[in-house]
């Protein structure tokens, strides 16, 4: 994946709780069986209303996503951070985010940053007031900066090494093949296979 | 310190513990269907893997797939479904695809098969995993990059996630199910209530659970936001397991239900979060909103947004939904009655249903969808499809079908629908389409009178 430091870049206020992984991708467009293409889904329902703030000129280009609490709820599609990627989002703020989608995230370089309600709410004002806002999204620092405010937040050191890295999961566990051998020797004998 | 029964199941499974490290968790377990699979495969070959441990997993056909016999006419969907087919004779996947008598949605089968025991590390590309946790496993969903993951390595790294008991005391009233009871849980932690957690399921309400009901009330874990849900196996898990053709035999079996019979809770083990509810207060529950946190008893009435607990999310959901505050619930009517899913598709729900709808008709267009082949076999054997043929529903093969509409079972635009699925999300049955998460049996009773109803509602009726 790509590594991920620090990014700046314009904001897009979603002012909805409860943005479910259905809305941020609907179901028919997961029937693809490529990674590509999905940034035309990317809240495919909701783009039909020319009200809907992804269809404001002043937000083209945008590249932060700041969102109401539990972003990404439901469904474990990872079609959802693909789109969102494919789209242009490098980062997604929110005060809380679904368990599954914050994984998928991290998995693919999507950052999501957890800041409380407040904060995202003033920085959300903020980009509403003027869309040419800037905001940056400091992985190194853990911080976000936006119109002289600084605000911090917390990730786990592995998860924001494996991202400054843009390490892949996988050839990192593959490192440890012996020790999974040796788990594996040691299963109760009961356990079942599928064949 | 006690220790809970996650932690104990966590801790057997992990491969590797590292300071500053998520753990390395083995995966006993790994189910997988037509959607979220593909592009994980892909990355193997790319990457020139093998699938570790093939025989560990298993896949079915399940999303996509028509419910009326025939071929899928969609091409895009059928291409979805023969890639599937590749992967899994390339790389050796046990596969039940439409046809075969053990093909059926997804966390149907494992169960069914007895893969699903206690004490086990379950994961599938599908968000209803944690519906396996009824067993006593740890079961939860997880992204395409770590299907690609778990086939290649058989484990994930994780945290271990905090632990939450859900205590339910008193006994479910008739005509109360675990349907109507993991509504009213979800209602009252909401849907982020449960986010970083595994929840136990604990108390007499618990225990009283058949192993379908348990199976309910786990499924929509992740409604509440949960990473898993689970519930200690006991006689009636043991009772289930058996004789399955997965399950173990002989000497095995006795070894195993031995250590199963260790995957309890501790007595003074702590939990990070209690919450507790009463269910002997419970009535039928149904959702008014489009998420599955937006419910209420059917008793009810359509709340005021400013009396929730989200006004901007309930006004906006009541706009979507069409519906006005103060409407008593049992004055919506329906269009479109859906029973089936990994929620509510086992046999025990379709006898439910059934039971409800004999002797009557519906109004409604009635879709009755087997949550796999087995269960439409069984339930064919003990005449239920009759039942629901001769109500004027449709009898149709098993799948996701309507739960979330990737298959031709779709809701129209503004067309309203009684689901006994688990989500209500703007357009999850179909684009516009208005869901009300219901119990088979108000599912049923709902499409007698073409409004939301309860079965004690019918009787007074008569």
């Amino acid at each position: 994946m790509e590594a991920f430091t620090t990014h700046t870049g314009r904001a897009v206020p979603l002012r909805r709780s409860n943005v479910d992984t259905d809305q941020i991708i609907p179901a028919v467009w997961l029937k693809q069986v490529s990674r590509t293409g999905f940034d035309r889904g990317l809240f495919s329902a909701w783009r039909e209303d020319p009200g809907f703030v992804l269809n404001d000129p002043a937000r083209q280009g945008a590249s932060i996503l700041v969102a109401g609490p539990d972003f990404g709820t439901g469904s474990s599609r990872e079609h959802a951070v693909w789109a969102l990627q494919q789209y242009g989002f490098r980062v997604v703020i929110a005060a809380r985010f679904g368990d599954i989608f914050r994984n998928n995230s991290t998995k693919m370089g999507l950052l999501p940053v957890v800041l409380p309600a407040a904060t995202v709410e003033a920085i959300q004002t903020a980009t509403e007031a003027d869309p040419s806002l800037e905001v940056t999204v400091d992985l190194v620092e853990r911080q976000v900066r936006w119109a002289g405010e600084t605000a911090a937040f917390e990730i786990d050191d592995y998860t924001r090494w494996r991202l400054m890295e843009g390490l892949d999961d996988i050839g990192l566990t593959l490192r440890h093949a012996d020790e999974v051998t040796e788990y594996e020797n040691g299963r109760q004998p009961w356990l079942p296979t599928t064949v | 310190m006690g220790r809970t029964l996650a932690e104990k199941v966590w801790e057997q499974h992990v491969v590797r513990r590292a300071e500053g490290e998520p753990d390395l968790l083995y995966i006993d377990l790994h189910l997988i269907h037509e959607v979220t699979s593909p592009q994980a495969f892909d990355g193997l070959r790319m990457a020139g893997r093998p699938v570790r441990r093939p025989e560990l997993t298993i896949a079915t056909e399940d999303h996509n797939v028509p419910t009326v016999l025939g071929p899928i006419e969609d091409p895009v969907s059928r291409t979805q479904v023969e890639t599937l087919r590749k992967n899994c004779a390339e790389f050796g996947i046990r596969l039940h695809p439409m046809g075969d008598a053990g093909q059926g949605v997804v966390h149907i089968i494992g169960p069914q098969f007895g893969l699903t025991q206690p004490g086990m590390t379950i994961v599938c590309g599908d968000s209803h995993t944690s519906t396996h946790g009824a067993f006593g496993a740890i079961a939860f969903g997880i992204g395409t990059s770590e299907v690609e993951h778990v086939l290649a390595t058989q484990t994930l790294p994780a945290y271990r996630p905090k632990t939450m008991a859900v205590e339910v005391s008193g006994e479910l009233p008739p005509g109360v199910t675990a349907k109507d009871l993991i509504l009213a849980i979800i209602a009252k932690i909401g849907t982020g209530g449960g986010q970083g957690h595994i929840v136990e399921y604990r108390g007499e309400a618990i225990r009283g659970l058949s192993m379908e009901g348990r199976m309910t009330v786990c499924n929509m874990s992740i409604e509440a936001g949960a990473r898993a849900g689970l519930i200690a196996p006991d006689e009636t898990t043991f009772a289930y397991l058996k004789g399955r053709p997965h399950a173990p035999t002989g000497a095995a079996w006795d070894a195993a239900v031995e250590y199963w019979r260790s995957l309890t809770t501790d007595e003074d083990a702590v939990f990070d979060t209690v919450v507790e509810i009463d269910a002997s207060t419970l009535t039928p529950f149904v959702t008014w909103g489009t998420n599955p946190g937006q419910g209420a008893p059917l008793g009810e009435s359509v709340p005021n947004p400013e009396d929730t607990s989200d006004p901007a999310a309930a006004r906006r959901a009541l706009e979507y939904m069409g519906l006005t505050a103060g409407t008593p619930l049992r004055d919506i009517e329906v269009d479109t009655v859906f029973m089936g899913s990994c929620t509510n598709g086992r046999l025990e729900d379709l006898r439910a249903a059934a039971e409800v709808l004999r002797g009557r008709r519906v109004v409604t267009r009635t879709l009755v969808v087997p949550g796999s082949m087995l269960v439409k076999l069984q339930a064919e054997q003990e005449g239920l499809h009759e039942v629901f043929k001769a109500a004027g529903a449709e009898w149709r093969e098993a799948g996701c079908s309507m739960c979330l509409g990737m298959n031709p079972d779709t809701l129209a635009p503004g067309e309203r629908s009684a689901s006994t699925s688990n989500r209500n999300f703007e357009g999850r049955q179909g684009r516009g389409g208005r869901t009300h998460l219901v119990s088979p049996q108000v599912a049923a009773a709902t499409a007698v009178t073409g409004r939301l109803t309860a079965p004690a509602d019918l009787d007074q009726e008569v």
